[in-house]
């Protein structure tokens, strides 16, 4: 639950298309300080651009989004400045192959944000510990499991000091048992008070880290309620349809 | 003699390089940023440079010029037309490099607040240049050997050397030396390039 009512992301009214279709229709909403959003949604109903179009990789046609009250949709914006402010996740990690962990993490705090190199490896080596990759500094993305890049791909993203997190499905490309190590590093983010915009279809994971679920379904916002509501007693028939249909999907694939 | 031909042929053919790797470079880039006019530009540079043979250039720049009060010595001609011959074809080699970079890479460095020229020089250009370089390799090595229509425009090259002593008599001593001088000259360049692939290949890829 949002303790302080102090707000960092604002967005109202975002409209989006690709060409001539329309994929967000009217978006409304705002994030608190160290609050845990949570997206859901079929696939293809928009979560991915909601999120693109936060910090700049998608151009947006109308409406407005601030940043800790600072309007960011205007003409002018200086997006490296805002996306230092906005870390992002990847569902594939998008770790630069060329660069070992330590300078894949670095490459922002010390070419962006012109911090001390020596600061930002004692930064940058608290959190790979905290994450449980303490001596993979020297390694290479081709070394490691795709958990491991991700939990790099999280600290290269932390390492900014960002206002706020966006993860899109980050577990979505992982084998099965590498997705409880990437979704226990995002629950104890959500403990320290990290503010998050999550977009996931790992369920559990939702209803455990969200203080708030938000329902998209064709490029609306359906349904924002608390996550035990909206797990036991959604409120509207597409989000109740949503939740049956993906409850068959996971016995299906347990099955499997 | 010899020594001395080799020697021109090896400068000549290191100064064309350079600059064709540098044209090469900021064609293929223009391209790949799609800068309005520029890429177009670029676009016929290559074309021009890749379908017509290196002799007519220099017969064009050593000939050619002069006609329109523009004289350039026999050594800048070579050196300009290999850069321009080579320009073109490393263009190609970049961009096969430019082309493997994803999106999805570079949206990744737009995310951590990377600049336009940070995104260049941090993400795209190491990543480009790994994938380019067996390409990159193979135009050098065919670029030095193109050097051997140097002779055209009057370099004591070589070639021009070779020919000299064929002229003389000197058959098969001469033909011989011809070939060991260029083996001995793109040996080392090969050399080269192979252990920067490795490096760069280690570094790099394979995720
Ligand atoms: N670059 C693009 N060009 C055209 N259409 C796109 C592009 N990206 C996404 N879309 C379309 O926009 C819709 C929403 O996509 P997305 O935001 O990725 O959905 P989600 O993340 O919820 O699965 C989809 O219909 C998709 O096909
Ligand atoms: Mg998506």
């Amino acid at each position: 639950m949002p303790d302080n009512p102090q707000v960092v992301l604002k967005i109202t009214d975002l409209v989006k298309s690709f060409d001539s279709t329309k994929v967000l229709k009217g978006i409304n909403l705002t994030v608190g300080h160290r609050e845990v959003t949570v997206i859901i949604g079929p696939s293809g109903c928009g979560k991915s651009t909601l999120l693109r179009c936060l910090n700049g990789l998608e151009p947006i046609d109308s409406g407005q989004i601030e940043l800790n009250g600072q309007l960011i949709t205007a003409p002018g914006t200086n997006w490296s400045a805002i996306r230092q402010k906005i870390g992002m996740v990847f569902q594939n990690y998008e770790l630069f192959p060329h660069l070992n962990v330590i300078d894949n993490i670095l490459l922002g705090p010390v070419k962006v944000q012109g911090r001390p190199r020596q600061e930002a490896i004692i930064d940058a080596q608290s959190w790979l510990d905290r994450v449980g990759l303490k001596d993979r500094a020297l390694s290479f993305p081709r070394q490691l499991s795709g958990g491991q890049k991700q939990r790099v791909a999280i600290v290269r993203a932390l390492c900014m000091s960002p206002q706020i997190m966006l993860f899109d499905e980050v577990t979505a490309s992982l084998d099965p048992e590498m997705v409880r190590e990437v979704l226990d590093v995002m629950l104890n983010l959500a403990k320290g008070g990290l503010t998050m915009l999550i977009v996931t279809h790992e369920m559990a994971f939702a209803r455990a880290v969200a203080d708030r679920i938000i329902f998209m379904d064709d490029g609306h916002i359906v349904e924002t309620a608390q996550p035990e509501a909206f797990f036991n007693n959604p409120e509207t028939e597409r989000a109740r349809r949503f939740l049956n249909i993906f409850q068959f999907q996971e016995l299906e694939r347990r099955r499997a | 003699m010899f020594m001395k031909a080799a020697w021109l042929t090896v400068s000549l053919a290191f100064w064309g390089l350079i600059l064709s790797l540098i044209i090469g470079f900021f064609c293929a880039l223009v391209r790949f940023w799609r800068w309005p006019v520029v890429a177009r530009l670029a676009g016929i540079y290559i074309e021009l440079a890749r379908n017509t043979p290196l002799m007519i250039q220099l017969f064009f720049l050593y000939y050619g010029l002069p006609r329109v009060g523009l004289l350039l010595e026999g050594r800048t001609c070579a050196i300009v037309g290999l850069a321009f011959l080579g320009g073109g074809y490393m263009a190609e080699a970049f961009r096969g490099g430019f082309s493997a970079i994803s999106r999805s890479q570079i949206e990744a460095g737009l995310s951590i607040g990377l600049r336009r020229f940070q995104l260049l020089r941090y993400v795209i250009f190491p990543q480009a240049v790994a994938v380019a370089l067996p390409a990159i390799t193979a135009t050098a090595i065919f670029l030095i050997k193109e050097t051997s229509v140097f002779s055209i425009v009057a370099l004591p090259d070589l070639m021009y050397v070779a020919k000299d002593l064929l002229k003389e008599g000197h058959n098969n001593e001469s033909n011989l030396l011809l070939v060991l001088s260029y083996l001995l000259i793109i040996l080392p360049v090969s050399l080269f390039f192979g252990r920067l692939e490795k490096r760069v290949r280690f570094a790099g890829f394979g995720d």
